[in-house]
């Protein structure tokens, strides 16, 4: 199969649905005239024009307000955030709007909307541009959250997503825009609720997503050799609504999990993941469910402590053995 | 306005303190010694010299993206603030910062922002303080034309003009927002012409004559210690580099670039005062020899510095405890 890079991939996710269908269109900061800060708009303006490809103001606020009225009479509204941390300028719109127009008036209409968010750490950007903020989305009931972690699913969720009448927040890791992988040629989607087993493990599983997987691959393969131990790596590729089917079968499988993210473990998608877990399948359980997340602080620019505040492969190997 | 020697000197040391501490940054950068991103503010140089040259060490400022110079101008110390961009644990935040978030508090200098438009409602904030304990402080904004359309703009400018606060808002109109021309984002020639809607002055300004916004700043500075409330002030100017260093600047031409470059202010600086013969070559050689040494200084002395111990990342969330993971 071909190899194109995530970036590429999420490209062509864009251009088959706007070429497919003439109500979806993209706004955000930067992305026309030089293709996206990732390079991830590429190209677009030059086959849709620049009004359905739209530079913007520094204007958090109106792209996503904007962008959910153009939804809420008839377009497929592709918002990009430039960076996830910007998210925040916007929170009112997002969960108090987005999230609850359909619910709220009774399911009259719906909201089919894209909200893309890179997130992630990435050298030393600091507090401020660093943030990997899913599981302040995954509290708000009405939206839903995906999160790819190849540039396969990348281009399949942005296209599930596209197509989903509801909205649809979508985090991209920074640091993934550049990995190459591969993508089929024939049209195809992830489904947005499915996780992915990327490596099938007898004796424990970790459940991951984003860039974080990468690591998580690493400390598999590292735990294989070096101790014998059979990892089976879960790729949530969703955050809400997950997939809780795909994680009781791996956990009956393995009997112990663990749940690894780059951002914040203390409120995060892994104590709602180990608590879902603890709530229905305790008896499965060999051991208590283990959470690795960032440490409570923001994130800090010098490289040492950027290192030591997020879960690095070696973390990942010690909790494992530790729970053995 | 007559400016004596030690305030044209004063004017000159600042601006060839930023101009050389940036130019530091680039080669620093593209040498691949610092982390993070750098947006220099290279051409922008009279802005916060102009504006600062009329704050006390007590008033206030806040700052964005691009805050060398706004710190520089305020008066922090280069040392510090170049151990920081290098990420080191003698650096102003102790490494946890780096260029975007530059603070000196002791000197009012409320720190750099990586939030555009972050400073607005920090300023106006300051200022409430000021006025509520009578302190008699004036706090300033800084802020870029991209950032004037962030909503929290019209927020806080109509709070400060309500209640008469001592808060000058500071917009370094340098033509672009990242990759984004003003004039594509924004329907009117001057952003100034919003502030009569909220009942304040908005002046225009050559953002590259230093003596044009230290006289504007002077009058706005008046006017906010003696009550009256805010003052926009336009600083129009142009950003000789890239947004951030490695911007392959896509969106403009070289040729425009060189052209503004004849525009410079330490450049036009140093004509007039040559000019009216209020300062010599030799004075201001030996002033941009100081810069470039002191300079020299601070990247040997962020050298030679400690990198911050890992653990270090726990401390200063909370002023009491430090969390622990188990
Ligand atoms: C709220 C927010 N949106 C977007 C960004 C990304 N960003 C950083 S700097 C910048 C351009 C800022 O332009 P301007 O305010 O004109 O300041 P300048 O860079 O020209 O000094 C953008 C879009 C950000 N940091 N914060």
């Amino acid at each position: 199969m071909r190899k194109i890079t995530f970036s590429e991939a999420t490209l062509e996710a864009m251009a088959e649905e706007m070429r497919r269908d003439s109500t979806v269109f993209v706004m955000g900061e930067d992305i026309a005239r030089q293709g996206g800060i990732f390079g991830q708009f590429k190209g677009l303006p030059q086959e849709f024009g620049l009004e359905r490809v739209r530079d913007t103001p520094i204007s958090e606020t109106a792209i996503v307000g904007a962008g959910l009225g153009s939804a809420l009479n008839g377009c497929r509204p592709v918002i990009d955030m430039h960076f996830a941390d910007f998210l925040g300028v916007a929170m009112d719109e997002v969960f108090n709007q987005i999230a609850k127009i359909r619910y709220m008036f009774g399911g009259q209409t719906a909201v089919p909307l894209v909200v893309r968010a890179p997130d992630g750490i990435i050298r030393s950007a600091a507090a401020q541009h660093s943030q990997s903020v899913e599981a302040w989305f995954l509290h708000v009931p009405g939206l839903k959250v995906v999160i790819p972690s190849n540039p396969a699913d990348a281009k399949g969720l942005l296209k599930s997503a596209i197509r989903s009448d509801d909205p649809v927040m979508y985090f991209e890791h920074k640091r993934l825009f550049g990995q190459m992988g591969e993508v089929p040629e024939e049209e195809y989607f992830t489904p947005i609720g499915k996780a992915n087993i990327l490596r099938s493990g007898k004796d424990v599983t970790i459940i991951s997503y984003s860039a974080m997987i990468q690591k998580v691959l690493k400390a598999a393969e590292q735990l294989e050799k070096e101790d014998h131990i059979s990892v089976e790596v879960l790729d949530l590729r969703t955050i809400f609504p997950y997939d809780r089917e795909g994680i009781a079968e791996s956990v009956a499988r393995t009997h112990r999990v663990m749940v690894v993210h780059e951002s914040p473990k203390i409120g995060g998608v892994g104590a709602e993941i180990t608590a879902y877990i603890c709530e229905t399948l305790l008896d499965e359980l060999d051991a208590p469910p283990v959470r690795l997340g960032l440490r409570h602080v923001p994130i800090p620019f010098s490289p040492p402590l950027e290192q030591f505040v997020a879960p690095q492969v070696e973390d990942i190997v010690a909790a494992v053995k530790k729970m053995k | 306005m007559d400016f004596d020697k030690e305030m044209l000197t004063h004017f000159y040391r600042t601006m060839v303190r930023i101009r050389h501490f940036e130019e530091k940054a680039n080669d620093l950068f593209l040498g691949g010694v610092l982390p993070g991103f750098i947006h220099l503010y290279i051409g922008e140089e009279a802005i916060a010299t102009g504006v600062c040259s009329n704050l006390a060490k007590t008033d206030l400022i806040t700052s964005t993206h691009r805050g060398h110079g706004h710190c520089i101008a305020k008066g922090a110390d280069i040392q510090r603030m170049m151990a920081e961009i290098f990420g080191k644990k003698t650096g102003y935040c102790k490494g946890k910062g780096g260029s975007m978030h530059i603070a000196d508090f002791s000197i009012g200098m409320l720190g750099a922002n990586g939030v555009v438009g972050g400073g607005y409602n920090l300023a106006t904030g300051a200022a409430l303080a000021a006025k509520l304990r009578q302190t008699g402080q004036v706090a300033v904004c800084f802020f870029g034309d991209g950032a004037s359309n962030r909503g929290t703009f019209h927020e806080a400018v109509n709070l400060a003009s309500a209640w008469k606060l001592p808060v000058i808002f500071v917009l370094e109109l340098n033509q672009y927002a990242s990759t984004t021309p003003y004039r594509t984002t924004c329907n009117v020639e001057n952003v100034s012409d919003r502030a009569h809607g909220y009942g304040i002055p908005g002046v225009v300004v050559d953002g590259n004559n230093v003596f044009a916004v230290y006289e504007v700043a002077k009058t706005a500075v008046e006017r906010a210690r003696s009550g009256l409330g805010p003052t926009f002030i336009e600083a129009k100017t142009y950003r000789i580099k890239g947004h951030f260093v490695g911007d392959p600047e896509k969106y403009r031409s070289k040729q425009e670039v060189e052209a503004q470059k004849g525009n410079c202010p330490i450049k036009r600086f140093k004509e007039k005062v040559l000019a009216d013969k209020s300062m010599t070559q030799a004075e201001l050689d030996s002033l941009d020899a100081a810069a470039a040494a002191e300079i020299e200084a601070a990247v040997k002395y962020a050298e030679e510095s400690p990198w911050p111990e890992p653990e270090e990342a726990l401390e200063d969330l909370f002023v009491e405890g430090v969390w622990h993971d188990a």
